[in-house]
């Protein structure tokens, strides 16, 4: 298969890297390694650690951190951003929708069934419309690239996406390593972040909400694989970190316990998933939440980011007809690709997959972390096999895409430089404004040829820079 | 601050001066044994020690008799034992690491150094590690751990907190460690005025880090009178019950200057009343009342002052 590669033309090197391959043309090899342990104790030290969970091993595991950057033109990203937006005012205005009276459904264009019975769809919610019509105010939309222009949505993230952090401390380290690099391009800043998101926390205060909105961050602790991402984020907005058991329900609104006594919370950016959130409402076995917290939710006391139910837009099956949701409520043709899908609870659609399963990337509706997927051309014929009867004992429950070539850019291997596949995860906040910071977190699959880029696969990070004008 | 902050930081000063407590008791329990003893032997004298840190019980069930190298793996190695240096250091780093936010990167650094170390020194073979150097591994990393609070946080009620916890430990501790050489001694009227007597108040004042202090602040012979004074009343003394409630009590004036009328204050109004029921007294009214009554009754006033602190300020007005 033929890569796009984004820095090389052939020989020739393109634009935005130009200046750039200079440094790595001239980069001694030991000044490179001394620089690599160099971000690795720095990221121990600030304890960027990640677990993966039911691997055991070391609990505080490193993303691998690649310092060659990933590097787009202010002309490309603009595009980018426009597609982006535009995708997360149709995916909120579906959620506005299916949670109200269902007119796509109504109109034919979705199937009624994947989304009321989709196992995201909350019924507690029906009806209840968050402040400013937002379900989800952070959506990381994944994105990988074929060409030039060739841009796909591989998936989107309305509920909870994480990596954010590594967007913002991959900067912080290449800044401070490199310095030079910087003062030689003009690279778009990313650090406004956190006071864009507390920005758009506070303008979907609820209406009961007459003082400047108090927020928090809501984590399910310190054993969480993203705790440090929790803290982090806290840390950077100035906002109090909380479990659930620092809040109580008291009448109509929710407080947390301070050392001064109760004090009122008006938005919790949740980082646990829905069924956890409050025992009364979903699961009653649930710890990490807040008894009576749905019932505040429901009567406008508090503001929950995400909004509960705002998964159902996230599916896999949904995926397939976001382009369709960009039609209907915005009446745009959509600026963002989706890949190809085949969903396999059709008939044509099953046949095809059967008879190329050996070509096509299968993964399941609900599987994520790159984990319960064949990618059919790097597996084996046993493998294939295997696959093939899990599909046939469940067809419902996957879904088909083509294998992708996906780009590839220079990464930082054992033996010096060398392309590799990449995607990239750019993080839309979604409030009184639609925000994107200029840039996302590239990952990189480290092995070579792989096209799995999931941290939890052996995937590594970069920064990603946007050049200004 | 949230309640579950402030008791975090709380309970981190608390364990670290606890685990500091630990390490003592193994000093002074094996200077005593180091002594020539007549009737129960060296037996006695631990046992003593485990009363004194409330932990008889739970090393009578777990190992029964006494032996030199069980109560080193108790009072030092032992997790099931809540109260030793390694239950003390793991769980101060715990609270640590759930605020982070709310800790410098010095005194992180300084507490989970602590704890590397101490895994280091779990993974050795018993035999190749002396009891001194337990003793000093606990006090010199304390040490670090407080230094780096006292030069790099932020005078906050956060900073507060964790030195409120310090404070009360120590009041309790050094309390508990007195308390010792009344079970040890007191009974014992034969010994009472004797050489061995002397020999073995010194033991209490090495415990404490205050042998040369004492020496420096009396200039003389060590008596039971002198050494009570020192460890009781005696305000320059860094240990004693009236420095440590002292300093307890102004980080509890500091909390309540800074929340303010609005938030309740009955652990300040408890520690300014013990503590003026302290500075009324004399070493000589302590002794007529009898030592253990009066250790016993501070430590009970220090476990209520604790409990207000629960009450005002880490429930969160639920």
């Amino acid at each position: 298969m033929n890569f796009y590669n984004e820095m090389f033309d052939g020989e020739r090197v393109r634009e935005p890297y130009a200046r750039l391959s200079d440094w790595v043309a001239t980069m001694p090899d030991d000044f490179r390694q001394m620089k690599q342990a160099e971000a690795e104790t720095l990221f121990r030290r600030i304890g960027i650690t990640f677990a993966v969970y039911g691997e055991g091993g070391d609990p505080d595991r490193l993303i691998p951190f690649d310092m060659m950057p990933r590097v787009f033109e202010q002309a490309e990203w603009r595009r980018l951003e426009r597609g982006i937006k535009q995708r997360a005012r149709a995916l909120n205005a579906f959620l506005r929708d299916v949670y109200g009276r269902g007119e796509i459904v109504r109109a034919g264009r979705i199937p009624a069934r994947l989304v009321y019975q989709n196992e995201a769809y909350e019924k507690a919610v029906v009806g209840v419309v968050p402040p400013r019509g937002v379900y989800s105010h952070i959506i990381g939309i994944d994105l990988v690239r074929t060409a030039k222009d060739e841009f796909f949505v591989l998936e989107d993230n309305c509920r909870t996406p994480s990596g954010v952090s590594y967007m913002l401390e991959n900067r912080e380290i290449m800044m401070r390593m490199f310095p030079q690099l910087f003062r030689g391009n003009r690279i778009e800043p990313v650090d406004q972040y956190p006071e864009l998101l507390r920005r758009t926390l506070e303008s979907v205060a609820p209406s009961k909400c007459t003082d400047r909105p108090t927020c928090v961050v809501l984590t399910p602790g310190h054993f969480n694989s993203a705790y440090y991402e929790h803290s982090f984020l806290a840390n950077l907005m100035g906002v109090e970190l909380v479990e659930g058991a620092d809040l109580f329900v008291d009448g109509e609104f929710v407080y947390m316990r301070t050392t001064q006594g109760p004090k009122r919370v008006d938005v919790i950016y949740r980082r646990i998933d829905d069924p956890f959130l409050d025992p009364l409402c979903f699961r009653p076995d649930s710890m990490l939440g807040v008894p009576g917290l749905m019932d505040v939710y429901r009567s406008g006391g508090v503001s929950i980011c995400s909004a509960p139910g705002a998964g159902v837009a996230d599916d896999k099956a949904i995926y397939t007809f976001v382009p369709e949701m960009v039609r209907f409520y915005l009446g745009e043709e959509p600026l963002l690709n989706n890949v190809h899908t085949w969903t396999l609870w059709k008939q044509d659609d099953y046949r095809y997959v059967m008879e190329n399963l050996a070509d096509l990337v299968v993964k399941e509706v609900h599987g994520s972390g790159g984990y319960g997927m064949l990618v059919g051309p790097k597996a084996s014929k046993a493998e294939v096999e295997a696959f093939r009867r899990k599909i046939e004992a469940n067809p419902s429950n996957y879904i088909a895409q083509p294998t992708l070539s996906l780009s590839t850019c220079p990464t930082f291997v054992e033996e010096g430089i060398a392309p590799r596949h990449v995607d990239l995860r750019p993080y839309c906040l979604c409030g009184d404004r639609i925000e994107l910071v200029p840039g996302g977190l590239t990952r990189v699959a480290l092995r070579e040829g792989s096209l799995v880029v999931n941290s939890s696969q052996g995937g590594g990070v970069k920064d990603t820079w946007v050049l200004s004008e | 601050m949230l309640s579950r902050t402030a008791s975090n930081l709380f309970w981190m000063g608390r364990h670290l001066e606890r685990a500091e407590t630990a390490a003592r008791l193994l000093d002074v329990g094996q200077r005593i044994t180091l002594l020539p003893n007549t009737e129960a032997g060296y037996q006695n004298e631990w046992n003593s020690l485990l009363q004194a840190s409330g932990a008889s019980a739970r090393f009578a069930e777990k190992h029964g008799e006494i032996t030199q190298e069980k109560i080193e793996d108790f009072i030092f190695f032992d997790r099931q034992n809540p109260s030793s240096v390694a239950s003390c250091i793991e769980k101060a780093r715990e609270s640590g690491r759930i605020v982070r936010t709310a800790l410098t990167s010095e005194v992180w650094d300084a507490l989970n150094v602590a704890y590397q170390e101490l895994r280091k020194i779990e993974k050795k073979p018993r035999s190749k590690v002396d009891t001194a150097s337990l003793t000093e591994f606990t006090t010199g990393h304390t040490a670090t751990v407080r230094g780096a609070i006292n030069s790099t946080q932020l005078r906050n009620d956060g900073w507060h907190f964790m030195h409120l916890g310090y404070g009360l430990e120590r009041a309790d501790a050094t309390a508990r460690l007195l308390d010792v050489k009344y079970f040890v001694l007191l009974p014992r009227v034969e010994f009472v005025g004797s050489g061995l007597d002397s020999y073995q108040w010194q033991v209490i004042l090495r415990a404490l880090s205050a042998h040369r202090a004492f020496h420096w602040a009396y200039r003389g012979d060590v008596s039971a009178g002198r050494v009570a004074d020192f460890l009781i009343l005696n305000g320059e003394s860094p240990r004693s019950l009236i420095t440590s409630l002292y300093e307890a009590t102004w980080h509890l004036e500091g909390i309540s200057k800074r929340y303010g009328d609005a938030v309740p204050a009955t652990a300040r109004d408890k520690a300014r009343e013990v503590l003026a029921a302290l500075q009324a007294r004399d070493i000589d009214m302590i002794f007529d009342e009898g030592l253990h009554e009066f250790l016993s009754w501070f430590i009970n006033e220090i476990s209520l002052v604790s409990m207000r602190v629960h009450e005002d300020y880490l429930l969160g007005g639920a």
